[in-house]
């Protein structure tokens, strides 16, 4: 089997009510992922989108919803705007939320990238995904999630 | 002397924490908080280039031993990283661990790579890949709210069956 690209796995001290709702509300999604929303209806054959918070004009991921099985498994096609009828750029992200007694483990897969997205993601995924946990554990995100300049 | 260098990364993973880098120093080279995040185990580090490294098992036993390489606090830390078990490094070669931690915005990013000697296979990677997320998200837990959570974890019966392929002494 060939091994995927990139896979990050992170523990989050909540349920996985809680942890699937984080990744769709637009009000959580706001505080830890840099004042972005994800808007779509999560239903599979859906568009979803990664937008602006404050302007939906500005997009910055746009993909279709291939799996939605609340709250264990989703999984996205995952572009660029302007690349998006490229099948050679398009990406697939897929989110495991597997429940343990006090916790959740929550793996990512982003597979099927190109180079230049593989290192954007790479360095995207890590901070994300620890401010969702610092989020979800502690009631807030760290501070400067709630700016639109992520990490460098 | 060992050379960092000819070692390959086969591990990474980085997470980001709200805390000090001299926080997350301690919290990476002391006993009282490894207890906490690290399923009981106590680290010991002496921090000096040669010093000794040793991550001890809640019955006092040596589970991990090593030499520290690179020791630049609160900045960078490298350390051979060997399970004692019998045969291992015969099989293996030296593995090392090296800790980077830098400033990011209100927090700190903490990079840890795992390399070998020499290269190996994806069913004894599979132990560190699997444990090292479980042990940093807890130091993490242990760092921003004051408790870390207990994540039960067993290790690969895939690394374990590789292991003994290669002649390793697996205890019990």
């Amino acid at each position: 089997m060939r091994k995927p690209d990139f896979v990050y796995v992170i523990y989050i001290q909540t349920t996985p009510e809680k942890l699937w709702n984080a990744l769709i509300d637009p009000e959580m999604t706001k505080e830890y992922w840099w004042r972005h929303r994800n808007r779509s209806d999560w239903k599979p054959g859906s568009a979803w989108s990664h937008e602006n918070y404050d302007d939906a004009n500005k997009v910055d991921v746009v993909g279709t919803v291939i799996e939605s099985d609340p709250p264990r498994r989703m999984v996205l096609t995952w572009a660029n705007p302007d690349q998006a009828s490229d099948p050679s750029k398009v990406s697939r992200v897929t989110f495991d939320l597997h429940p343990l007694e006090h916790e959740v483990r929550l793996t990512v897969t982003h597979d099927e990238t190109y180079p230049e997205m593989l290192s954007a993601i790479s360095t995207g995924w890590p901070a994300v995904l620890s401010n969702l946990k610092t989020m979800l554990e502690t009631g807030s995100a760290m501070p400067m999630a709630r700016e639109r300049r992520p990490l460098k | 002397m060992i050379d960092i260098d000819t070692f390959t990364p086969h591990t990474v993973y980085t997470i980001y924490i709200v805390a000090t880098p001299e926080q997350v120093w301690q919290a990476l080279t002391t006993a009282e908080f490894s207890r906490k995040y690290f399923s009981g185990f106590a680290v010991e580090v002496e921090e000096r280039i040669g010093g000794r490294f040793v991550l001890r098992a809640p019955d006092g036993s040596e589970h991990i031993g090593g030499e520290v390489l690179a020791c630049d606090r609160p900045k960078r830390l490298s350390l051979t990283f060997n399970v004692n078990w019998p045969g291992l490094v015969e099989a293996l070669g030296q593995t090392l661990v090296t800790y980077e931690i830098e400033p990011a915005g209100d927090a700190v990013r903490l990079t840890m790579t795992e390399s070998g000697e020499r290269p190996i296979d994806e069913d004894i990677r599979s132990g560190g890949a699997t444990g090292w997320p479980a042990i940093l998200s807890s130091l993490k837990s242990l760092l921003e709210t004051g408790a870390a959570p207990t994540i039960k974890l067993e290790t690969p019966a895939k690394m374990l069956a590789a292991l003994k392929r290669l002649g390793v002494k697996l205890p019990g």
